[in-house]
């Protein structure tokens, strides 16, 4: 035997070493998909604290408490975007077929400017920009701003929208 | 009311010795909010690059017995490569996906590896035999990997939206049929393998099928979402299928046929069944019409069992893969993929070992077969982790269809992705006689430039998807309100003012 040649079992743990890594990636990268979409979990969330919340949390007593809690996201429900999820700010959000919308419409029904979401103390109002076919909040035709309670569907040509937590 | 401003948080815990420090000069979210994405992204790319130096130890160690210095510092070359990669992600697309590329990476390393392997297997038989040295395939690869990358950040920096795409719809679509064509053209096309396919420019042939695949998607996706309406409700039904008006269907017809056409002409059987797929899918998901796939999986058949008297090859496929061991198949027609068989069966459950098998029997192991060499070298358990990869890849591409916000990213990313996938069960599934055997490069791990720099650009173009898709909405800008009247009249946006 060459006296170069590394053993029969160095091999097989360099074999097996090498099969675990491999698998090790996928694991990595699994638990990076989860990560973005269900958030991490409780025990990485404590060892690893948000920074945003630490140093506004001790000026700002919770004065939210009372109040419902305000939408994160807004959602689309029926439609051919259906699925479609925008995170929402703190700046409106403009529906419609024109392209700079943030949700563009692919709908023969919607305007081209059609509706807008607006931001307001803690309120989403949906205000209807002059639409031809009209924007409906519970069935209801949207004729001035008219605030979005969570989980009312919004309705714009085919699209139906609501504003989830 | 107005709060006072609050002093802004750091962007990211400071950590001192450490990999992403060095990279924190470099052009950040402008999004303070967003979640960490590129640093998930960098610590997997990292993993990805370890992961490929390990392979080359565990094969340079097999080979000739001791590890130097040089394993690692062309490790360090190829994570390098890819980290511009990262950082063109981090300055066009701060928002996509962190999963992507770093998996991209880890199947890009480990198919050098492999061709690597193979190009020490044939220089030593070719010692062995007296011959001349071929040279060696790994090192072009290396090079078409960096030209990948060099794409990969070219359309991330180029299609800074891809709705703009949209509006080049037709000339992408000429311009894709085109490049089906150029290899018929005498003088620059040549034919390796019995297929017309390559274009040869100096020591570089150059395969334009695979860059016209995503053109010619980019077509499908704007033309569908332009015409959904009328193909899904304005048309007469006959026998509960509707069928749309020949003056709707006319140009996608035109466009499918001419490509099928042209693929079938150039004998590329895996192609040709990859547009096939690709076009049924868009039509699809852009009608919604269950239908669709029906007449489609229908048209299929009926041209599957017209082609099998007609072409040759497909015949020959065909009994290789029904009879493989019978007769004297396995000694002329169906030799590589007996071979490969053989191959994956010598692997078995934990594979023989990087270095240690003999993937070299099989003909050509770094190419259509590259999937049977990593099977007897890494086993089930390594083929299992690859397919993975690949299923991780299309999940995240359809992951960003999903969360597009426009019709036309969804059917682009939704393309682009079963394009991915459909290419790796039809290469994959050659290779292990589910189906039989068509000539499909594996992405990012055979051996073949056109291959990879196309692939580099698809995944740029779900980045950038994923990046829209996944970006808070911006603050609207300063430019006049329109008459919302006159715009609703309007198909298109009227004036565009900066």
């Amino acid at each position: 035997m060459d006296p170069t040649e590394p053993s029969e079992l160095v091999l097989l743990i360099v074999k097996i070493g090498f099969l675990a890594l491999l698998w090790g990636f996928v694991l990595v990268a699994v638990r990076a998909v989860r990560l973005d979409m269900f958030g991490p979990t409780k025990r990485q969330q404590r060892r690893e604290p948000p920074p945003m919340v630490r140093p506004a949390a001790p000026r700002n007593p919770p004065q939210s408490a009372h109040k419902p809690p305000t939408p994160s996201k807004l959602v689309v429900t029926k439609g051919p975007l259906a699925g479609t999820t925008i995170p929402l700010g703190s700046v409106p959000v403009t529906i419609g077929r024109a392209q700079d919308s943030t949700l563009v419409l692919e709908d023969d029904f919607a305007s081209g400017r059609h509706a807008r979401l607006v931001h307001h103390d803690g309120q989403w109002f949906v205000e209807d920009l002059g639409s031809t076919n009209g924007t409906f909040l519970n069935r209801t035709k949207v004729t001035s701003p008219m605030p979005v309670p969570l989980g009312a569907p919004v309705r714009i040509g085919k699209t139906v929208l609501e504003l989830h937590r | 009311m107005t709060r006072p401003p609050l002093p802004l948080p750091p962007l990211r815990r400071p950590r001192s010795a450490d990999l992403t420090a060095t990279f924190a000069g470099l052009p950040l979210p402008r999004d303070s909010n967003l979640p960490p994405y590129r640093r998930r992204e960098l610590t997997l790319l990292v993993y990805a690059g370890v992961l490929a130096t390990s392979a080359l130890a565990a094969l340079t160690l097999a080979d000739v017995g001791q590890l130097s210095l040089g394993v690692l510092t062309i490790g360090l070359g190829f994570f390098c490569l890819w980290a511009m990669a990262h950082i063109a992600v981090r300055r066009f697309a701060p928002a996509a996906d962190p999963v992507l590329l770093p998996v991209v990476v880890a199947l890009n390393g480990l198919g050098l590896v492999m061709i690597y392997r193979l190009d020490l297997a044939r220089s030593e038989a070719a010692k062995q035999a007296g011959k001349h040295i071929p040279p060696s395939a790994a090192q072009v690869q290396l090079v078409w990997t960096l030209l990948a990358m060099i794409v990969f950040v070219l359309v991330l920096a180029l299609v800074r939206d891809h709705r703009k795409l949209a509006r080049y719809a037709y000339t992408a679509g000429l311009a894709g049929i085109v490049g089906l064509m150029l290899p018929i053209v005498p003088g620059i096309g040549t034919s390796i393998n019995g297929a017309r396919l390559w274009l040869r420019v100096g020591p570089f042939s150059f395969q334009p099928s695979e860059v016209s695949k995503i053109l010619i998607l980019i077509f499908f996706a704007a033309y569908l979402v332009n015409k959904r309406d009328v193909l899904t409700y304005g048309s007469p039904t006959l026998l509960g299928l509707k069928i749309p008006h020949a003056r709707t269907l006319g140009p996608l017809l035109v466009a499918w046929l001419a490509s099928l056409g042209i693929l079938v002409v150039q004998n590329d059987l895996g192609s040709s069944l990859l547009f096939f797929g690709m076009f049924l899918v868009v039509l699809y998901v852009a009608t919604e019409r269950v239908s669709w796939i029906l007449s489609g999986l229908g048209l299929f058949v009926a041209g599957a069992v017209l082609a099998y008297p007609l072409f040759g090859h497909v015949q020959v496929r065909v009994d290789g893969w029904l009879h493989a061991f019978d007769g004297d198949n396995p000694s002329s027609t169906s030799y590589q993929l007996v071979q490969g068989l053989y191959g994956f069966a010598a692997g078995g459950i934990s594979g023989t070992g990087l270095g240690q098998g003999h993937p070299q029997k099989v003909p050509f192991a770094n190419t259509d077969f590259i999937m049977a060499s990593l099977g007897e070298e890494l086993g089930l358990t390594g083929v299992m982790a690859i397919l993975t990869m690949y299923a991780l890849l299309v999940l995240r591409g359809m992951r960003a269809a999903l969360g597009a916000k426009d019709a036309f990213g969804k059917l682009l990313a939704t393309g682009l992705s079963f394009t991915l996938g459909l290419q790796v069960f039809v290469q994959v599934g050659g290779v292990m006689r589910l189906i039989p055997l068509t000539g499909l490069t594996l992405p990012f791990v055979s051996y073949g430039g056109s291959s990879i720099v196309a692939n580099a650009a698809i995944i740029a173009l779900l980045l950038r998807v994923s990046d829209s898709a996944r970006r808070a909405p911006e603050p609207p800008s300063d430019a006049p309100l329109f008459d919302p009247g006159a715009v609703s009249e309007s198909p298109t946006q009227v004036v565009k003012t900066t």
